[in-house]
């Protein structure tokens, strides 16, 4: 969390000024019981009307001054509170931004999501929490004892003795309660799980008749979860009879001395009323504290959640120096190229030797798993290679400014995400200037152009995720978004899968002829979608098991012949 | 408003059980508000007995301060008493709602399931009800506590001193009208505050989620400006709703000092005035007083709270019951389906998910014993619908479907399930072990026949890769698996069982094409000699089928094997051929 509060420095005038206006108002409360204890030893025993006024009038006068002070103390607090989150969010945000694939893979995007709202809000209110109030309990507490010195110090030695025992039993019952409260919640989780099971799979529990097991399983943990709360439930509800038992009983003791003393003459009448009412003002400031730090701790254990994910510096770096690039070298050429995961075991890309000539179609197959992306993402550079080298027209991808290289290459991914917005401000992801022309010449290639004008033009609303669109007229939509670059290179990774055979077909034919003659890979399962390709590349287990034209393959490679084998019956053809 | 009633009177049914300790806890909830009360007039006695030196009351504050600690104790005693009845009511309570909500979704037909998305039936078996709990607890525990602490102090009050009260009664609703004021001023900026948060919520959602899209077109910069406009907003309104709604508590505490001055100083012109009097007001009371006008107020600011969490409670209550009624499927028939061999007959069925929309019409079809049947056609065509309709997740609208001659509307569901085995496209996996997810349908499986559906499913070499083999712990859903490797399990978990009938839907359609033909001969060894449906769309995994159904629009436009359909020339052979052309 320190490391966070360097985003606080605009702030420190706000930092200082809030709890110092809170203390002030504080200070004011302390004065209250010794004005009502004049109030009773002279006004009342003078009988002296015109001093018991006066004495009230101070009272509204500190309860006046006492407004101003904490509304502004408050002001203070929510500008530094919300200021300082702004500021921070907008740093993790940039940060998130400038991750590589290998830290999003391993954080999670809900997880960043997390870091960037819920605990962020906690932070913010852990914040302006922490400046009215956390100066503010202990000051009224000891603030409270310090007084009752002034007025009598044998009176005082009973706040000795009540203010620790109350702490004690304050904080530890809620030190006890936490880890309590957090079996419940994994508890709670486990009903929820059992529960979001049966939903899910109703389908299968129904047609293995499980029903009664699950009902059966789910009272279960119902039971246990019922038995946690119930635990959890009785300690709580130790704190208000044992904390009002402490402080009646500190009551009783500070009277008793107070009779001494009044006997004595050392005190009088009035100042033993300050005493209690001292006394009664400090139960409720200590249980406003431990609520408090309670709700601080979470909100520090976010903020070191989110200081964490700053940290994580992004595996990649690029090189702002704009490279010569060679129009004579080939559009991409892998040299032994492999790839491991960070966390993963095996190399998910084994030794990928291959050199692709401008305006070629590259076809790369394989089974799941067997590296088909992976190859895809080291050319634009999602991924660095872990061995060997990769060149984009002759020159390593580790030598391009990031938006120069990926400038050059339009990917279009497996899972086909559109945003919220307009059709045409999603096909400007490609190119901010693009005109409405490109846009339709896109789409037109896309095969997108039918379900364009079906959706009323470039103007029709995308929601998000497009999901007020079919898979096939999101992929499509996909495909003329990285078309809308025309980009040099256009990677296209499983991104027909959702159309028909013939749209694939047309959609193919659309590119081989586009004026541009991009440099096209094709990453598919179906040998239909690759079989007339320049190269094909066959993987497995990451592995290049083959490589040539479709004819060669059906001779030379086993696993293609497997693979077209199980999509094609040779009687068929 | 009648609404609302009857939540109430259906949460009092299920209160109702626990009366004895609901009456123990109102009763406990009376005494202790009535001793804590009492308490401040005998230290206000007490204080009375201590006028000044040589004026002392040894004896008298003696026997004060042992009352006032022997109802202190028994005060401490019935508090928690009564918070410990209160949590035991809650809680059991909410664990009988609970059971009895999960009990409905077992017996709902999948008509409400398919069209409620799980989440909102989650939310409210879960979160609707801790929340109705909380509520509930703070119903128990503060309105009632606070209603009666009200009356008690005002009775009190205007028996000691009836004048001095009416101070306090008069000025008490101003810090309530404050408190109301702030909230109403202040509501408008919340929402705003929660529409600009949502705002940037949905932001963060689509651009972290979807960073890699991000990175690939160079979006960063676009979007970190989009984010920091809608920032600057957030930070703008926050501050107003923050601020503006933290002015409660010192506005409150204000008036609460106004109050308190006000009753000091007629308190403190009563004494004088009074002084001598045969019923003096004396400083004792004036304490008691002092500290009631401090209590007072409370209790009104927790009332407030606690009736918007008691509406909100409600209205939980309102979700989880209508959960609860929700009509459930039609009971079962008493006949039980034995000895089948595996014939089904469907007799002019008419099915349709709404209404208006029809879907089946007047389908007929006969499958003999071992017959191996597939459905193909394009989607939305009515394929699953089948498949519903066959394992009687839906009932028929029209016509009949029978099992060895016997209506399955006149036989248990169970009995009927218990013929089928299903291997469906959504692979369904539970948190647990590799080998309970196989055994799921036969928990006393032993490891042979585990192992052996396993090796027969194509699976057993993958589950021995994973860290600890069959005891790996896969996480809800699947966790970690790929799509590949669930159905793989799930065709396991059908293996195992092997029951005489066969359904199919879309099984291999998340297997790449290789290992679906490894696991052919697997499916084929495990179709024969059973009554089989077959839905699939890569024609490819149909073709040794005895009988090809040719679904479109909710009909069955061609029926035959695959090379009578082939040589027909219809729309089957047009489905057939696309696979093949050339680019």
């Amino acid at each position: 969390m320190k490391k966070l509060l360097i985003h606080m420095r605009s702030y420190k005038k706000e930092c200082v000024l809030g709890p110092l206006f809170k203390l002030l108002e504080a200070a004011l409360e302390l004065l209250v019981p010794l004005v009502m204890a004049s109030i009773i030893d002279k006004g009342i025993a003078n009988a002296d009307r015109g001093y018991v006024l006066r004495m009230c009038l101070v009272l509204v006068a500190l309860g006046t001054v006492g407004l101003v002070f904490s509304i502004t103390a408050q002001y203070f607090a929510a500008k530094a509170a919300v200021g300082f989150v702004g500021r921070v969010k907008h740093v993790l945000f940039a940060h998130i931004e400038s991750l590589s694939y290998a830290e999003i893979d391993r954080l999670g995007t809900s997880t960043m999501i997390t870091r960037l709202t819920s605990d962020m809000n906690q932070v913010q209110n852990g914040v302006n929490l922490a400046l009215r109030l956390l100066l503010r309990s202990p000051f009224v507490v000891f603030g409270a004892m310090v007084m009752a010195f002034t007025i009598d110090v044998k009176a005082a030695m009973t706040f000795v003795v009540a203010i620790p025992a109350l702490s004690v039993v304050v904080f530890g019952i809620m030190l006890w309660c936490i880890p309590l409260y957090k079996r419940v919640q994994s508890r709670l989780d486990q009903v929820l799980g059992i529960t979001r099971e049966n939903l899910t799979g109703v389908r299968v529990i129904r047609a293995f008749c499980m029903e009664d097991q699950e009902r059966a399983r789910f009272e279960e943990g119902n039971q246990t979860l019922t038995a946690v709360q119930k635990f959890v439930g009785r300690i709580s509800a130790l704190m208000n009879p044992v904390t009002y038992v402490i402080i009646n009983l500190a009551i009783v003791a500070l009277i008793w001395i107070g009779a001494l003393q009044v006997e004595a003459g050392i005190l009088t009448n009035g100042l033993v009323v300050a005493l209690y009412n001292y006394m009664s003002q400090i139960l409720v400031e200590l249980i406003k504290l431990a609520n408090l730090i309670i709700n601080i701790t979470k909100s520090v254990a976010c903020g070191n959640r989110v200081q964490a994910m700053l940290e994580i510096a992004p595996s990649q770096s690029w090189t702002k120096a704009v490279p010569a690039l060679r129009s004579d070298a080939p559009a991409v050429e892998l040299r032994h190229a492999g790839l491991r995961y960070p966390g993963g075991g095996q190399e998910a890309l084994t030794d990928v030797t291959l050199t692709v000539r401008r305006g070629e179609t590259v076809g790369i197959i394989g089974g799941t798993g067997s590296g088909k992306t992976s190859l895809t993402n080291l050319i634009a550079r999602f991924y660095d290679a872990t061995r060997g080298e990769v060149l984009v027209e002759g020159v390593d991808v580790r030598d391009y400014p990031q938006a120069a290289l990926r400038e050059k290459i339009g990917v279009v991914p497996q899972r086909a995400v559109l945003f919220k917005g307009t059709l045409r401000e999603n096909m400007r992801w490609g190119k901010p200037d693009a005109s409405d022309e490109e846009i339709w010449a896109a789409l037109e290639t896309a095969q997108a152009k039918d379900v364009a004008e079906g959706k009323g033009g470039l103007d029709c609303p995308i929601e998000q995720g497009g999901r007020n669109l079919s898979g096939g007229q999101r992929q499509r939509f996909t495909i003329a978004r990285a078309l809308v670059r025309q980009p040099d290179i256009l990677i296209l990774d499983d991104s027909a899968s959702a159309l028909d055979f013939a749209t694939d077909a047309a959609l193919r034919k659309a590119i081989r002829a586009l004026p541009s003659h991009p440099t096209v890979f094709i990453v598919s399962q179906r040998a239909s979608s690759i079989q007339y390709a320049d190269q094909i590349v066959v993987l497995d287990d990451g592995a290049v098991v083959g490589l040539g034209r479709h004819k060669e393959l059906l001779e030379t490679c086993q696993v293609y012949q497997e693979i077209y084998g199980s999509q094609f019956r040779q009687e068929d053809r | 408003m009648t609404n609302k009633q009857t939540t109430l009177s259906k949460v009092l049914r299920y209160i109702r059980r626990y009366w004895v300790l609901l009456a123990c806890s109102i009763l406990l909830a009376a005494g202790t508000v009535a001793l804590t009360l009492y308490v401040p007039i005998l230290v206000g006695d007490a204080i009375d007995l201590i006028v000044g030196p040589g004026q002392v009351d040894f004896a008298g504050v003696r026997s004060l301060l042992a009352a006032i600690a022997v109802l202190v104790a028994v005060t401490a005693v019935c508090q928690w008493l009564m918070n410990f009845i209160n949590n035991k009511i809650t809680f059991q309570v909410v664990r009988d709602i609970r059971n009895e909500a999960f009990q409905k979704i077992q017996i709902l037909p999948l008509k409400y399931l398919d069209a409620h998305p799980s989440g909102e039936i989650i939310s409210r078996v879960i979160a609707d009800v801790d929340q109705f709990a909380d509520g509930l607890l703070m119903g128990f525990t503060q309105l009632f506590t606070g209603v009666v602490t009200i009356f008690g102090t005002l009775l009190f009050m205007l028996s000691i001193r009836w004048q001095i009260a009416l101070v306090v009664v008069v000025l008490t609703p101003l810090s309530l009208f404050v408190a109301r004021f702030i909230a109403s001023q202040t509501y408008s900026m919340f929402r705003l505050q929660s529409e600009t948060r949502g705002e940037q919520t949905a932001l963060i959602d689509e651009m972290v989620g979807s960073q890699k899209v991000v990175q690939a077109f160079s979006y960063q910069q676009e979007a970190l400006d989009r984010f920091d406009e809608i920032n600057a907003r957030l930070e703008k309104c926050s501050l107003r709703a923050t601020f503006f709604s933290s002015i409660t508590n010192p506005a409150t505490r204000f008036i609460n000092s106004v109050i308190y001055a006000g009753v000091g100083f007629t308190g403190a012109l009563a004494c004088i005035a009074t002084a001598g009097a045969l019923d003096p007001f004396t400083v004792g009371e004036l304490t008691c007083f002092l500290s009631y006008a401090n209590q007072y107020t409370k209790p009104f600011n927790e009332i407030s709270g606690v009736v918007t969490e008691l509406q909100n409670a409600l209205a939980c209550a309102g979700r989880i019951f209508a959960l609860i009624e929700e009509e459930p499927q039609s009971p079962d028939a008493p006949g039980v389906l034995e000895d089948v061999a595996g014939r089904v007959d469907l007799s002019h069925v008419d099915f349709s998910y709404t209404p208006d929309k029809e879907l089946i019409r007047d389908l007929d079809l006969a499958v003999r014993p071992g017959q191996r049947v597939a459905i193909v056609g394009p989607t939305g065509c009515g394929k699953t619908t089948v498949i519903n309709l066959l394992m009687r997740f839906y009932d028929v609208d029209g016509g009949a479907i029978r099992v060895e001659g016997q209506d399955i509307r006149d036989i248990t569901r169970h009995s009927l399930r218990r013929h089928y085995g299903m291997v469906l496209q959504d692979t369904w996996l539970r948190g647990g072990t590799v080998r309970e997810n196989i055994a799921m349908a036969r928990p006393q499986a032993t490891e042979e026949e585990i192992v052996a559906a396993a090796k027969a499913a194509h699976a057993h070499g993958f589950i021995l890769r994973l860290p600890q083999g069959y005891d790996t712990i896969i996480g809800e859903d699947g966790g970690s698996l790929s799509q590949g490797q669930k159905q793989l399990l799930c065709i396991a978990r059908v293996m195992l069982s092997l029951p005489p009938m066969l359904i199919l839907d879309e099984a291999t359609s998340s297997i790449d094409t290789r290992t679906e033909m490894r696991i052919q001969s697997a499916f084929a060894q495990m179709m024969e000699g059973r009554t089989s449906f077959i839905v699939a769309h890569r024609l490819s995994t149909i073709r040794q089928a005895d009988v090809i159904l040719v679904m479109r629009d909710g009909q069955i436009i061609e029926q035959g094997d695959h090379e009578t359909l082939l040589a027909k020339d219809g729309f089957y052979a047009q489905l057939y051929n696309s696979q093949f052309e050339p680019s």
